[in-house]
């Protein structure tokens, strides 16, 4: 036992002494910088002259081109799967939350009801700050307007979630330079899976794709990109293994920019937002794939809807390293609600743009707040 | 990942500590914070409030009301509570009458899966057993590519094909069989608690090698789902233990504690970073005691014992303690550290060390080029670094491709840790910690600035720390 404590007392000071080198203190006054800066400085919203950009709706992605009203995933596609899956699958995944909702429905506005929403809410992962404020502002709304049952309390609710959750939605391309989405996120949310089934709406579409395999880390992590470029016929690059993965993915700017593809869909390894290292590592694969040729219009975290108060740590610290776009909410046909894109879509505005519904190459659909807020509350 | 939570009650119970009685608004004002401080840590809506249940009506009995510190008496009754959730027995894990022990690994997709499956390869492997890896997760592209890459990294034999994954299981476990290997570890394609259909198929590949251990896979980010998801897991496999990921993170991971309490099954395994020998047994009652604000000690010294040369440790403590530590020395340990694991995981299992320390990541890179300065180094320079004069600075900067400020940073903190291991000869008389307190007195008046100070600041971390150890260990060796 002696001998483990002078080990232990070797192991801290190893530690406190690589510690004290440069790094922690180039990280601390690098993060603080980073903080000082974006208080400072209102986010740029576009690096790029506003001209350059075309914003599109989801669903009109292509309004420029022929196929016009096919929109991202196509009429049929948008029929059949969007509207049918965000509700019906949903569906089968509200077991949870139903029993709230039916004694909600059959209850007056009481301290009770409170409770209750409360509950409901919580156990859909909004989160208690988001929640506290919710309920706070319906409290007014219902002294206002003098709601005393409980399905007109429910509605109110609906509503007011609705609205809060009313923003722009709309996925960049740009038009003059080669437009790069990059994926992040923590491991295994479903990055890979996501470029997959968007790179098979956006084929569909017309338009030419390439997939960069910027995951040098995992194992088979190209491997498993290759064979969803495979199956939606797209462009694929990949680099070595341990490659740099800001290398590869500007190798993919480059063929994308030679054979006038489109979009490069770029997906990354998965990393836990506490690992400095790791989200310097990202940051600079921001910057290099916003190099010329190549201009990054989208940044889309990924998020699981299992997840539960971490997203919103996630969501900041991404958004702090690569000036995160949007929000790819996944795994929304389980069981678990994704509220706490709420919560981030409150707290920090990044609007969810896109939500996974299962592991087929359909599966993704673009979010609607509505059809979100009415799954929330169905019973 | 747990600290946050305990950072969250130290605040609540520094409150609590300074009344000298507690009104029952005190201790309704307390359980508000505690609720608060669960939920925001994914603790399940259902545990808190069953938690804030007991430990309200404790605390409103009459033991306490009439106690002569009851803010204490609070303290002590979250305590116990918590370990009472939180604690239990290490799994043990015992192996089949007739191998293979079978192990079949369940879990929603992403959870981490098939690198744990490896990991827990290399665990059986350290206990002196021969596992086989079956890939029946057939599903997701290239998942078995992914076993077979990681477990290569171990020298462990994967078999897969593409028949489907019962009969995928059901080869395996021959396959085991045949070449008498005494393990079977199946890793399973990711499924949703509410597909039956793939339910269906979990428990067909469950009957169908009648698992020795089934475990959930669960990932310590997860929300107020995870209850659901496990109870619908444990009713369809019965589950015999729970393996906690990406405990790395910095999530509060209470998913993992209402697991526990509503399936009523231990967390058997916990794993701790992306590389495979991050990932260990997990031991409920020391990861009560982190949560509670004390370290894991133990764990830190098992981990210790595997790794290091017990003989060649004692002689470089003692050195340390002397004062002659030299840079050899320094990077012999290093190395031995290293093995370990994780540096900064290893951190978060001592007690008392700041968060800012805690959770400073350490690039490999500083670690190669630490290495590369002292290797650039005469034998005699690394004996007396006071040799070291400009001229070899320049000489040694140039031999490690590092820069001359580099090197003098390196040589400026071996100083310090010379200095300061002195210092810690006498650990414990009165002498040495009226030292230390000095110094940290003065290092609190410098405000915040540019980056010298910063570096000043966490030199002076260890100063804090060894302190704190002084006053764990006594109590360590009574445990073990
Ligand atoms: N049910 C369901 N599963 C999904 C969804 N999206 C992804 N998955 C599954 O989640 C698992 C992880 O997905 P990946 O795409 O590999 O996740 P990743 O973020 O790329 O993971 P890493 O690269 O390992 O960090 C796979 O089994 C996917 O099939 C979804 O919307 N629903
Ligand atoms: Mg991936």
């Amino acid at each position: 036992m002696t001998t483990g404590i002078f080990i232990v007392f070797i192991v801290v000071l190893v530690f406190l002494f690589l510690a004290a080198l440069p790094r922690i203190n180039s990280w601390w006054s690098k993060r603080n910088l980073a903080r000082t800066q974006e208080l400072a400085e209102p986010p740029a919203e576009s690096p790029l002259p506003e001209g350059k950009r075309v914003a599109v709706p989801l669903e009109e992605l292509i309004d420029e081109e022929p196929q016009a009203s096919e929109g991202v995933f196509g009429q049929e596609v948008e029929d059949s799967v969007s509207k049918t899956s965000f509700g019906s699958r949903l569906a089968k995944a509200k077991s949870a939350m139903s029993g709230y909702v039916t004694s909600i429905r059959n209850s007056e506005v009481n301290e009770s009801i409170w409770e209750q929403l409360e509950e409901a809410l919580i156990l859909a992962d909004v989160g208690m700050a988001a929640t506290s404020s919710v309920l706070d502002r319906l409290k007014k709304t219902a002294k206002d307007q003098k709601i005393t049952k409980g399905p007109d309390l429910l509605e109110a609710l609906k509503v007011q979630m609705k609205s809060d959750l009313d923003v722009d939605r709309t996925l960049e391309l740009n038009s003059e330079s080669v437009p790069v989405w990059l994926f992040v996120g923590v491991n295994g949310v479903g990055k890979t899976t996501t470029i997959g089934k968007l790179g098979q709406s956006l084929t569909l579409q017309g338009h030419s794709v390439v997939m960069a395999a910027g995951d040098t880390f995992r194992a088979a992590a190209a491997e498993q990109l290759e064979t969803w470029a495979d199956r939606c016929g797209a462009h694929f690059v990949r680099g070595q293994e341990r490659a740099d993965p800001s290398s590869v993915i500007f190798d993919a700017v480059i063929s994308a920019e030679k054979r006038n593809a489109d979009v490069v869909l770029a997906d990354t390894a998965g990393r836990l937002q506490n690992k400095v290292n790791l989200m310097e590592e990202l940051a600079k694969v921001r910057r290099v794939a916003d190099r010329n040729p190549g201009s990054v219009a989208e940044v889309l975290l990924v998020i699981d809807a299992t997840t539960g108060q971490n997203g919103l740590t996630q969501a900041r610290e991404f958004a702090l390293a690569v000036d995160v776009t949007g929000v790819v909410l996944t795994k929304l046909d389980g069981s678990a609600k994704g509220g706490i894109v709420f919560a981030i879509e409150k707290e920090m505005g990044l609007p969810v743009k896109l939500v996974g519904l299962g592991e087929g190459i359909d599966d993704l659909v673009p979010f609607e707040s509505e059809e979100f807020v009415e799954t929330l509350f169905s019973s | 990942m747990f600290e946050s939570l305990s950072d969250r009650f130290d605040g609540i119970f520094g409150r609590l500590k300074g009344k000298g009685r507690l009104s029952e608004g005190d201790v309704e004002d307390a359980m508000r914070e505690i609720r608060l401080a669960l939920l925001e840590a994914d603790v399940n809506f259902t545990v808190v409030r069953d938690f804030v249940e007991r430990v309200k009506n404790r605390c409103l009995g009459a033991d306490i009301a009439q106690s002569l510190t009851p803010g204490q008496q609070v303290i002590k009754v979250v305590n116990e509570e918590l370990k009472a959730i939180l604690g239990g027995e290490t799994l043990k894990i015992t192996f089949a009458a007739s191998p293979p022990t079978v192990v079949l690994m369940a879990g929603l997709q992403g959870s981490g899966k098939t690198t744990s499956s490896v990991k827990l390869a290399r665990w059986f492997k350290s206990q002196g057993r021969n596992p086989l890896l079956v890939g029946a997760d057939l599903q997701r592209p290239a998942a078995v590519e992914q076993l077979r890459t990681l477990s290569d990294r171990i020298d462990v034999p994967v078999y897969s094909d593409s028949t489907g994954p019962v009969a995928v299981v059901q080869r395996g476990l021959e396959e085991a069989k045949s070449l008498g290997r005494d393990v079977l570890i199946v890793d399973t394609a990711g499924r949703l608690a509410v597909d039956t259909e793939l339910m269906d198929e979990i428990a067909s590949i469950s009957d169908a090698i009648e698992p020795d251990y089934t475990f959930l896979v669960i990932d310590a980010m997860t929300g107020q789902d995870a209850v659901n998801t496990a109870e619908i897991f444990h009713a369809t496999l019965e589950l015999d233990g729970i393996i906690l990921t990406k405990l790395d993170g910095d999530a509060r991971g209470g998913a993992a504690l209402s697991v526990k309490e509503v399936v009523g099954r231990p967390i058997a395994f916990a794993s701790t970073g992306e590389n495979l020998e991050d990932f260990d047994q997990f031991h409920p009652e020391r990861m009560a005691e982190r949560i509670l604000g004390m370290g894991d000690i133990l764990t830190l010294i098992e981990k210790a014992e595997e790794v290091f040369e017990k003989e060649e440790a004692e002689v470089a403590a003692q050195r340390l303690l002397d004062g002659t530590f030299t840079l050899d020395d320094f990077v012999d340990q290093l190395r031995q550290v290293r093995k370990m694991g994780n540096l900064s995981g290893l951190m978060a299992m001592m007690p008392g060390i700041p968060k800012e320390v805690k959770n400073a990541e350490i690039d490999e890179r500083d670690i190669n080029r630490v290495e590369a300065i002292v290797l650039a180094m005469t034998p005699s320079e690394r004996v007396e670094p006071a040799l070291i004069d400009s001229s070899r600075r320049a000489r040694i900067a140039k031999g490690s491709g590092t820069s001359t400020a580099q090197v003098s940073n390196l040589l400026n903190q071996f100083k310090e840790m010379r200095k300061m291991m002195k210092g810690m000869a006498g650990f414990g008389t009165k002498k040495a910690t009226k030292n230390r307190k000095d110094k940290k007195s003065k290092k609190g008046k410098k405000g915040p600035g540019g980056g010298r100070v910063q570096a000043k600041r966490a030199v002076a971390a260890p100063k804090f720390d060894i302190e704190k150890l002084d006053l764990t260990l006594p109590g360590l060796n009574k445990n073990s």
